[in-house]
């Protein structure tokens, strides 16, 4: 073996992907404004989401065809199993939109992280689940000041009702803590490592599977088909999580709202 | 093995993944923004409207319906009482010509025995002139054969006819007395 031989191996030393692969290079720049692959992502995603909705609800028909039912199944199932369910049906009317609104975008971008040509999911980039976790805060903040005022609404979310007083200094820094700034942050670590960590996983198998044909021969031949197999059935998995975040993150936004709006808890 | 090599060489540069963007942080809300304006306004009031329309709909074929019933059922009550009043009523019928007809036998049964009772008296009476006539011929014919027998018995004649009468007579009322 030449000295030549040993350097090409070393320079083709496995490389397993790091945070680096959602760095993505821009597609095309807007002045000095680099639109990468996740910000076409999300405008893809909305044009989506509003044309299936509105071809669906704009024809009315009291007996829904295909695409009208589809659609009244996806924005009834926000509706009432969410909205309603949590909100309670006296106040969760105004908030539909919204709940809908966020659930589709957010389960549309993350599918792309499964759709061919797409693969990538938008919202492992941290700030735009920032973003969406910010905004949420707002909402839920809002709405339970323009209820109670700035005062009562602190009140609401800081002092346990049924609790002696004695136990005040102890809870209410605690409660403060766990409803004003750690459910935002939750939020958005929940969204963005979910999608982190299964595009990283999905990418350390293929291109594992690959390195391994390719340069470990032997075993590798078994490993690296068997790593490939791995990917897919991940996949599946990864299919259900991007479900379940989008699902999570609207069901405890409706639960926020639902806590800011309590008369007593 | 391109890529990776790229990315291998950016790694050096490589910026933390918990560090947004910012952005990535504004084009998201604009987009989110928007996205939440058009369903707002054009998808949500659409598909409200649908479910109010729809649960309308079914309601009010759920009232019609039972207007139609309502009305059915009513009918149906009106019918009945027409046909107790009919049954009554040929009940009430049938009762009076029962009445009716016992009156009228009753009549005819009195009239007959009436018609009856005339019948025998008229026998009767006639009768008694048939035997009151045959009581006087009869008488008559006893005296002349009495008297022509007497007569020719005592040889006395009886011709004359006042004689003769007042000894029939006399004889009679022995008789009677007797």
């Amino acid at each position: 073996m030449t000295n030549a031989a040993s350097a090409s191996i070393s320079a083709e030393e496995f490389h397993a992907p790091g945070p680096s692969i959602f760095d993505l290079p821009p597609v095309f720049e807007i002045g000095s404004l680099g639109v990468t692959k996740p910000m076409l992502q999300l405008v893809i995603a909305a044009v989506v989401v509003f044309g299936f909705l509105y071809a669906a609800s704009k024809s009315r028909a009291m007996v829904p065809g295909k695409l009208q039912f589809a659609g009244e199944g996806a924005y009834g199932f926000v509706r009432n199993s969410v909205a309603r369910d949590i909100i309670g049906s006296h106040d969760f009317q105004k908030f539909v939109p919204y709940l809908v609104t966020l659930f589709f975008f957010i389960l549309v971008n993350n599918l792309f992280a499964s759709i061919p040509f797409f693969q990538f999911p938008t919202f492992s980039r941290a700030g735009m689940a920032y973003a969406l976790a910010g905004m949420s805060w707002l909402i839920y903040n809002g709405v339970g000041i323009a209820k109670h005022g700035p005062l009562g609404y602190l009140k609401l979310q800081s002092v346990p009702s049924g609790v002696s007083p004695a136990m005040y200094p102890l809870l209410v820094p605690l409660e403060f803590f766990s409803n004003i700034l750690v459910r935002p942050v939750t939020l958005a670590l929940r969204l963005f490592c979910n999608m982190f960590a299964g595009h990283i996983l999905l990418v350390l198998f293929a291109t594992g599977g690959l390195y391994l044909i390719e340069h470990v021969g032997g075993v590798g031949y078994v490993a690296g088909p068997l790593a490939w197999i791995l990917a897919i059935l991940v996949s599946f998995l990864e299919i259900l999580v991007q479900f379940l975040q989008a699902y999570v993150f609207v069901l405890l936004n409706a639960m926020y709202i639902q806590g800011a709006l309590a008369d007593e808890h | 093995m391109k890529t990776l090599l790229i990315l291998a060489a950016a790694e050096g540069e490589e910026h933390n993944p918990l560090v947004p963007l910012w952005e990535e942080v504004a084009i998201s809300l604009v987009v989110f923004g928007l996205l939440f304006f058009a369903i707002w306004k054009f998808v949500a009031p659409n598909f409200e409207k649908t479910f109010t329309e729809r649960t309308a709909a079914i309601e009010g074929g759920l009232a019609a319906a039972e207007t139609k019933q309502a009305e059915a059922d009513a009918k149906l009550a009106e019918l009945e009482a027409q046909l107790a009043d009919a049954r009554h009523e040929a009940a009430r019928i049938r009762e009076e010509a029962r009445e009716q007809g016992a009156a009228i036998i009753a009549e005819m049964r009195e009239q007959a025995q009436t018609e009856a009772a005339r019948i025998v008296e008229h026998g009767k009476t006639q009768i008694e002139a048939e035997r009151q006539q045959a009581v006087t011929s009869l008488r008559a014919e006893v005296g002349t054969l009495a008297t022509s027998l007497a007569g020719r018995i005592v040889g006395e004649s009886l011709d004359d006819d006042a004689r003769q009468s007042r000894v029939v007579e006399r004889f009679l009322a022995e008789l009677e007395a007797n």
